[in-house]
């Protein structure tokens, strides 16, 4: 297991597979926290209302009532929802993000309560400050709860597909008369190669022209080191051309092709 | 290689939609164990499902199914390779009379380390008292101790009214979620490598020493005995308890002479941690009570006797049921030491045995 540079936790099963968990920062964190802070706030002034009916009937057992409420529900809270949801509270929810355990195992009653309990160490001295200079010093950006439970927050972007139909659109692709060198640029070409080719072409409008010209120009040069098509078919088009191409290849379905 | 991907999507899908149900299940009714074949079959669709996604991480323009195939990996692999937690119902009883005591005996050391801590700062507390009875006003927190106690007894005994009237109950809350509060942050204090965790019984202990000592001193022991016994029986422990689970925290920190890593420590002393907590919380829910509804009324409302009794009955329950509770009996503990013995003889038989052929396996090379 390693952790990388772009804050992501690689974990390698016995059976030789990896999956990347990325781990999310102490700002969406903070915000998560947030919601959830807003969220007891509000249940607190919810039971307090309905204690308040309690109060009529006797006020020191409504004022016993309030106390102990506000304890369970601000310590109750967290521990609660992780446990029902997986790991996740309602601001987590909202913010795609997720406690998981470190080596990827299932998350463990006590390590949810561990990670709430020590709160009250990370909260110090005022909002999370303890627990933000942790996270933001731990290369896994735990903070002290998650480093003694052994436990991550991760974050689960939402993957969108490309709007291929309209970056490819009308557009002639002399790749396609060699199907078995797009088939070999499918098995060639990792998804971060794809990624870069497809964020060019969708990104091509925010460049300088100068600069869109050279971007692509190196692009091309990097893709041609490993794939080569005959002459033929690169000879009369632009840099620009060959990626649009070579994202066709590449993201095209198959039924699409077929139909074409 | 995949050569067609629709076609490998549509002939693999309900390989993964299935091996999904059974996660979902799983995490729906934790309790449940599946039967041998349906385990095979889980652990097939797993290892089926983990190829899938390592042949479909060389198709570039399949980020979503690699995603869904990512997560779905992920959740299989903790579900198959998770730390063994006993799959189990809600058994509070189980829980408080034999899971809570054997832990603390589990970590009867740390106890004993946090207890030395305590009655040190004790013992300071009183030496201060004895030396400059000036300084409790700096020693003691709060105002009603820093006047002379015979005044105080002499003042709480002729008291007519009672003062916790119509707020006995919010009281007692408020000290129930005063003192968990104060026992979380000792045992979060465990993060110092235990520094924290020891500053604060030692402070504890302070206090408690220098108001005993001002109270013998006065000749006031009756009252002191009385006011103190029926709730600090049960919250003094509860708050060296706390300390207890905070030394253990910092045992697995620092890990002296423990040759597994800091990360399996902390997996191994999680579920101890949790335990010392809540029955610290128990105890403390006690001992709000008492100190609410009992330890405030003074003679002649309740004769000290009754409440020094009461202390003193709660303290021998206390220790009895922390050191006896949830013990295994005679025939019990004979099996697990002739079980242990015929484990580790079996490890010893083992390494020599392993001993052996490494050596003739050597020998054999060097010829």
């Amino acid at each position: 297991m390693m952790v990388d540079k772009i804050n992501s936790l690689t974990i390698r099963t016995p059976e030789g597979i990896e999956f990347s968990l990325m781990l999310a920062g102490p700002v969406t964190r903070f915000l998560a926290w947030s919601v959830d802070l807003l969220v007891i706030l509000t249940t607190n002034k919810l039971l307090n209302v309905l204690l308040g009916v309690l109060g009529i009937i006797s006020r020191d057992f409504a004022m016993a009532a309030g106390v102990l409420m506000y304890f369970i529900v601000s310590i109750g809270y967290g521990i609660v929802t992780e446990w029902y949801w997986h790991g996740q509270t309602l601001g987590k929810r909202l913010l795609r993000l997720r406690v998981t355990d470190v080596c990827g195992l299932k998350l463990r009653f006590s390590q949810i309560v561990i990670r709430n309990l020590l709160r009250f160490v990370d909260s110090l001295p005022v909002f999370y400050m303890v627990g933000g200079l942790a996270c933001l010093i731990n290369r896994r950006a735990q903070r002290l709860g998650d480093f003694v439970a052994n436990t991550i927050v991760v974050w689960s972007p939402r993957v969108e597909e490309p709007d291929l139909d309209q970056l490819l659109e009308g557009k002639y692709n002399s790749f396609r008369k060699y199907p078995h060198l797009e088939a070999r640029i499918r098995q060639h070409v990792s998804p971060a190669e794809a990624q870069v080719a497809l964020q060019a072409l969708v990104r091509r409008d925010e460049f300088e022209p100068r600069a869109r010209v050279q971007l692509f120009q190196s692009i091309v040069t990097y893709f041609k080191t490993f794939i080569s098509f005959p002459q033929e078919a690169t000879e009369s088009i632009s840099d620009e051309q060959y990626i649009r191409n070579l994202v066709d290849a590449l993201y095209r379905p198959k039924t699409a092709g077929k139909s074409s | 290689m995949i050569i067609d991907l629709q076609k490998f999507i549509s002939a693999e899908r309900p390989y993964w939609s299935e091996l999904e149900a059974v996660l979902d299940k799983l995490a729906k009714r934790p309790e449940l164990r599946l039967s041998l074949s349906r385990l095979e079959r889980f652990h097939y669709l797993y290892q089926r499902t983990s190829g899938d996604l390592a042949r479909i991480k060389t198709f570039s323009a399949e980020p979503n199914t690699r995603v869904y195939l990512e997560a779905l990996v992920a959740r299989a692999f903790g579900e198959i390779h998770g730390s063994p937690e006993k799959p189990h119902r809600l058994a509070p009883m189980h829980w408080f009379f034999s899971t809570f005591p054997q832990t603390f005996r589990k970590h009867v050391r740390a106890f004993w380390i946090c207890l030395t801590a305590m009655l040190v700062g004790g013992a300071f507390g009183g030496f201060v008292i004895v030396v400059d009875p000036a300084a409790k006003e700096v020693l003691l927190p709060f105002s009603h101790l820093h006047g002379d106690p015979s005044e105080r007894v002499a003042k709480e005994e002729a008291a007519d009214d009672d003062r916790l009237a119509g707020a006995k109950t919010s009281f007692s809350s408020y000290l129930m979620t005063h003192n968990t509060k104060v026992s979380i942050f000792t045992l979060a204090l465990g993060m110092t490598w235990g520094v924290g965790t020891l500053i604060m019984l030692f402070y504890n202990g302070v206090i408690l020493g220098a108001v005993v000592l001002d109270y013998v001193l006065a000749g006031e022991t009756p009252f002191l005995l009385g006011w103190l016994l029926p709730h600090g029986a049960i919250e003094i422990p509860a708050i060296i308890l706390a300390g207890q689970s905070g030394l253990v925290l910092a045992g697995a920190l620092i890990g002296w002479g423990k040759s597994i890593s800091l990360k399996a420590r902390l997996r191994k002393i999680s579920d101890d941690l949790v335990t010392l907590i809540m029955g610290v919380a128990v105890m403390l829910f006690w001992a709000g009570i008492v100190e609410a509804f009992f330890s405030q009324y003074h003679e002649p409302v309740i004769p000290y006797e009754a409440k020094i009794g009461f202390g003193a009955l709660e303290l021998i329950l206390l220790v009895l049921f922390l050191t006896r509770s949830g013990r295994k009996g005679k025939g019990e503990r004979a099996e697990s030491r002739k079980l242990m013995a015929q484990g580790s003889r079996l490890k010893a038989g083992k390494l020599k045995a392993e001993g052996r052929k490494f050596k003739a396996e050597s020998s054999r090379l060097k010829v």
